[in-house]
């Protein structure tokens, strides 16, 4: 493959490469660095830098990017590292399903928090009519359980919809809650 | 075939070994502190009418009266993960500390794996390999629903595994738990003897010896190999550990065990094992109404 005209190298599907710390040390075009996504988790949903201090961040596939706690020399030939964590191919970032399930808890702002039985419609992959005055587009979902708010995924929401973005093999039919609450 | 028939000159009380193998097993899930505390797991089973009773020997484990865990709260925010029972010994017996390196030979589908990132707080490295890439998915899908940050997953025959794409020459544990014969496994699938025969009990061996040896090899000295099967059968079980205290430099270590367990055999078909295969542990269906479970505890270079 020939190098992009910025001088850069392309992206290595098959293997993970660490992120770069900032702009100026990027040597693959169009990855995003550690600073950016730190500052995307910080202005979008008002998570703490320091909460990521014992991760670093990688790259395999086309701009799909791994958290992983801890210290691996890069690049890495191996299947996976740490988890999914959030996909900058388009214009706005998706975190996935399962970093806003780990590190969600964290988040201050663009949470919107379902009653119980929004948030099983919600697993179930349904999009939902719902009333939000914040901020369009990917948001932390969560519900109350078992006393906290616990984040459930993403949502985006626009024009007065939110729509799941559970992926089809994490979406679960769940029983209702009997217990009259909610 | 009746293979079971052959173990009755190991086990006390036959009948009642053979009546258990016969019953269904419990629902157990098992806490993932990763996400969640037991308490919290708990109260979200309160709050959806699910009854639950804690193992005795591990309050990280529940017993459900639900034959359907995968569809509570719980399991969507990966706060409890479907783990049987005696399966949940081998990482406790294993043990790693925040920080160390461990190797699950054999991950897939990952129970035992995701069980040792979480006993280290998620803050070690717990190297999860698996032959098989059908499995391996398996794998990938629950260490993301469960949350575990700290596992790197590889996709290799465990028998020459090579530690070339990391930086680093040692594990400070293993954890072997082998493909087997799954004759322990009949409570939860019925058919798991149907193609049981000597034959593949002496070529399983071989493979299970050829990854017991590399795990020892790949571990550094002091450290800790836990080697696990889920059968009965000796030529898989103190055979197998018999041979590799004779090739590789290691020794078998007593470890406790909160179930009910009777010894390694030294004993079989007129074959004698060294006597250290004692501190291995056979677990009978019978003993706390669980699967059938083998789990054996060695210290590298001792």
């Amino acid at each position: 493959m020939s190098e992009p005209s910025d001088g850069l190298a392309e992206n290595d599907g098959s293997r993970f490469d660490r992120l770069p710390a900032t702009a100026a040390e990027r040597e693959v075009s169009g990855r995003a660095t550690r600073e950016s996504v730190l500052d995307f988790w910080e202005e979008r949903y008002g998570i703490d830098p320091a909460i990521f201090a014992d991760y670093t961040f990688w790259e395999k596939g086309s701009r799909k990017l791994w958290a992983f706690r801890g210290e691996i020399d890069s690049p890495i030939e191996i299947e996976s590292l740490g988890i999914t964590f959030l996909r900058t191919r388009q214009e706005h970032w998706k975190p996935t399903t399962d970093a806003v399930q780990r590190f969600g808890r964290h988040a201050t702002q663009n949470v919107l928090t379902l009653s119980r039985e929004a948030a099983r419609r919600f697993v179930a992959g349904e999009d939902q009519e719902i009333e939000w005055d914040g901020d369009w587009g990917y948001l932390i979902v969560a519900h109350d359980l078992a006393g906290e708010r616990e984040p459930l995924g993403v949502g985006l929401y626009l024009h007065g919809e939110l729509r799941s973005q559970i992926p089809k093999g994490r979406r679960r039919e769940l029983r209702e809650v009997d217990t009259g609450e909610q | 075939m009746d293979v079971l028939s052959r173990y009755e000159p190991l086990i006390d009380d036959f009948a009642a070994f053979r009546a258990a193998c016969e019953r269904p097993l419990p629902s157990v899930v098992r806490v993932n502190e990763i996400k969640a505390t037991p308490e919290r797991a708990r109260t979200a089973l309160e709050e959806e009418g699910v009854g639950y009773e804690p193992c005795e020997w591990h309050p990280g484990l529940l017993r459900l009266d639900t034959d359907h865990p995968g569809r509570t709260w719980g399991a969507f925010h990966g706060w409890v993960h479907g783990q049987e029972e005696v399966s949940a010994l081998p990482a406790v017996v294993c043990d790693p500390e925040p920080g160390e390196r461990v190797w699950a030979a054999c991950a897939a589908p990952g129970g035992k794996a995701t069980q040792l990132a979480a006993r280290a707080d998620d803050a070690g490295l717990v190297v999860a390999n698996d032959r098989n890439l059908g499995r391996l998915s398996a794998l990938r899908f629950n260490a993301e629903r469960l949350g575990v940050t700290s596992m790197a997953v590889t996709n290799r025959d465990a028998r020459n595994y090579s530690l070339d794409p990391f930086d680093f020459e040692e594990f400070d544990r293993a954890l072997c738990d082998v493909p087997c014969s799954c004759e322990g496994t009949i409570r939860k699938n019925p058919d798991a003897l149907d193609r049981w025969s000597l034959g593949y009990l002496d070529e399983i061996a071989s493979t299970q010896e050829a990854i017991l040896r590399r795990a020892i090899q790949a571990t550094r000295s002091g450290g800790t190999v836990v080697y696990s099967t889920c059968t009965f059968a000796p030529e898989e079980n103190e055979a197998v550990l018999d041979d590799v205290l004779d090739r590789e430099d290691c020794r078998l270590v007593d470890f406790t065990c909160a179930l009910d367990s009777r010894p390694g055999v030294t004993e079989w078909e007129g074959e004698h094992f060294d006597p250290s295969v004692q501190r291995a542990k056979r677990i009978y269906p019978h003993l706390n109404d669980t699967g059938g479970f083998f789990c054996a505890k060695l210290e590298v270079g001792g």
